[in-house]
């Protein structure tokens, strides 16, 4: 036992940590005994309750996790004792489960660990894919990842997306029906599968970012914590499987992205877009994270993905020290790659962007007029205030006022309609 | 929320130039420490130090730089290494310092990074140059 004396507060403090570091493992060791993720969740989470009764009186455990994986097993075992189907399967792990203890109590208790944490890796690995399986939907991959992986409460969970607690408890009983009734095994998808897998999972965990990453100031301070949380997931998974190039990427990109928190929102809670902001502000660490994690990506071999694309767009950025040090020729080829790899009406349009800033307003243009018309892109205030803004610096200024007028009325961003209506009026002036 | 781990090695203070951790087992079951720490996605970066015999300090005396090689004779705990990792409370980077495989003579010290956020406005507008003075070097 610890010999400090802690207060209860302080004990409930610790065993919320110990269990959003060792839940997702638990999980997944008890999910690999009985094959059901929400079973074992609920296993999992008994041992929770068990810890949260006893330590207060015994004190914390010199191994806090793995007593809850002891005893989230025995009640596992418990649970397939009185199954009759899985009944040579419970006998097999009860008696693997009492060597490991036997074995533990003489001093083999790092070897028992290594062994089981080379397990516990492939696990933690079914449990990420099988949170993340496409038979559910995305908010329910949501929800169930931040849950199972995250080791977060509903409670939590409802606060960073804002609804209500009743909404996530219910979403995650169905996810956990619905793997249980489509038999969803509990696996690594094989070879054919996996990248198609693999982009599910890594879809889930930008969703999360992207949830965070939106946040504004006021919010619960859960919204954000939702970007490290993604992080800190995106981390665990590059680490299982460390030659996939493209969660390394998403690593890369979400660190970077990241790193300009402090600096994207304005001393009154405005935005600040990106070639304006202070760059003081960002994130060296992160930065460095993120370059490392690109550099990862780009040793693997091969052609980007999209995500790690994206990480080198955001590269060029970190980069520079100055806006007007950025590489846009670099980031004009890489809107290029990418879009290629993943067309998309948006992706054009900052294709278009990097182009004009790259190589003079004309070259945009050409890309943006090829744009309007876009079905994807009607009523998109963006697509005008680009192309209104090369216009301008092209001299055509009667087409510029339209496209600003045109994007005023399309944004519901009060702040950007009145900026966009002075420089709709700007074009009206003579030029100097 | 980042934490700085700070190792402080009772008796390094007086330990020799050059001195390195040739316990190969104590080495072995650091490494297994920092790996659990990056397979969970929490490190962001630790290092070792050379002791202080290698090392110097520099103290101000009237305002004015005084450099005194190590060994230093007054220091009674000094640093042989950090992690930093980013966690989600305090509880938690007890909960990993709590996990180190420490020796007797070893302390841990868990100390909160301070990140610009937590400054006042009026202080956060005097330290915006800051980190620009750690950028990376352009590539």
């Amino acid at each position: 036992m610890n010999a400090a004396p802690r207060d209860e507060a302080s004990i409930h403090r610790t065993i919320e940590a110990v269990w959003r570091i060792e839940s997702a493992k638990i999980i997944a060791t008890v999910a690999r005994m009985v094959r059901d993720v929400g079973l074992a969740e609920e296993l999992a989470q008994d041992a929770l309750v068990s810890a949260l009764e006893q330590w207060p009186e015994t004190g914390v455990p010199d191994n806090p996790a793995a007593w809850l994986t002891a005893v989230a097993k025995r009640r596992a075992l418990d649970r397939l004792r009185h199954g009759q189907l899985a009944e040579r399967k419970a006998i097999e792990i009860g008696r693997e489960l009492d060597a490991q203890h036997e074995m533990a109590q003489d001093d083999f208790a790092e070897a028992v660990d290594a062994a089981i944490d080379d397990d516990i890796g492939d696990d933690l690995l079914r449990l990420v894919f099988t949170a993340c399986h496409p038979v559910l939907s995305t908010e329910a991959r949501v929800a169930l990842t931040l849950r199972l992986m995250g080791g977060l409460t509903t409670d939590e969970i409802a606060r960073a997306f804002l609804v209500p607690e009743a909404t996530v408890a219910q979403r995650i009983v169905r996810a956990k029906r619905t793997l249980l009734e489509a038999r969803v095994p509990f696996e690594v998808p094989r070879r054919h599968e996996l990248e198609a897998r693999l982009a599910s999972v890594l879809e889930v965990l930008y969703l999360i970012f992207n949830e965070g990453y939106s946040a504004t100031a006021g919010d619960d301070w859960m919204r954000p914590a939702l970007c490290d949380e993604a992080m800190r997931l995106g981390r665990i998974v590059a680490e299982l499987m460390p030659d996939a190039s493209e969660v390394h990427g998403l690593v890369a990109l979400m660190e970077i992205q990241a790193s300009r928190t402090a600096a994207r929102v304005g001393p009154s809670g405005e935005p600040v877009l990106l070639l304006e902001q202070n760059r003081a502000r960002w994130d060296q660490m992160l930065i460095r994270r993120g370059l490392a994690g690109l550099a990862r990506a780009e040793a693997l071999g091969g052609a980007l993905g999209p995500y790690a694309l994206q990480a080198a767009i955001a590269a060029c950025h970190a980069r520079a020290r100055t806006a007007e040090e950025t590489d846009w020729p670099r980031i004009a080829a890489l809107y290029d790659a990418l879009a290629q790899l993943s067309p998309s009406p948006v992706v054009e349009l900052n294709r278009a962007v990097a182009l004009s800033m790259a190589f003079g307003p004309a070259a945009g243009l050409d890309v943006v007029d090829a744009l309007v018309g876009e079905p994807a892109l009607q009523g998109y205030h963006l697509l005008s205030t680009v192309r209104g803004d090369l216009l301008f610096k092209l001299g055509r200024r009667d087409e510029a006022r339209r496209e600003f007028d045109r994007a005023a009325a399309l944004t519901r961003n009060t702040r950007e309609k009145t900026l966009l209506l002075a420089r709709a009026r700007a074009c009206t002036l003579p030029e100097r | 929320m980042r934490f700085m781990l700070l190792m402080i090695p009772h008796g390094y203070e007086t330990a020799a130039p050059g001195t390195i951790p040739d316990d190969v087992d104590a080495v072995a079951a650091m490494m297994a420490y920092n790996e659990s720490m990056q397979k969970a996605g929490i490190l962001i970066s630790c290092d070792g130090l050379h002791p202080p015999s290698m090392g110097a300090r520099v103290s101000f005396p009237g305002r004015k730089p005084k450099v005194v090689d190590g060994p230093f004779a007054e220091a009674k705990e000094v640093l042989g290494g950090y992690w930093i990792i980013d966690v989600p409370s305090r509880a938690a980077a007890i909960e990993w310092a709590t996990r180190c495989p420490g020796g007797e003579n070893e302390v841990i010290e868990v100390r909160q990074i301070q990140e610009i956020a937590d400054y006042p406005p009026e202080v956060q507008a005097l330290t915006t140059e800051l980190p620009s003075m750690q950028a990376v070097k352009k590539t």
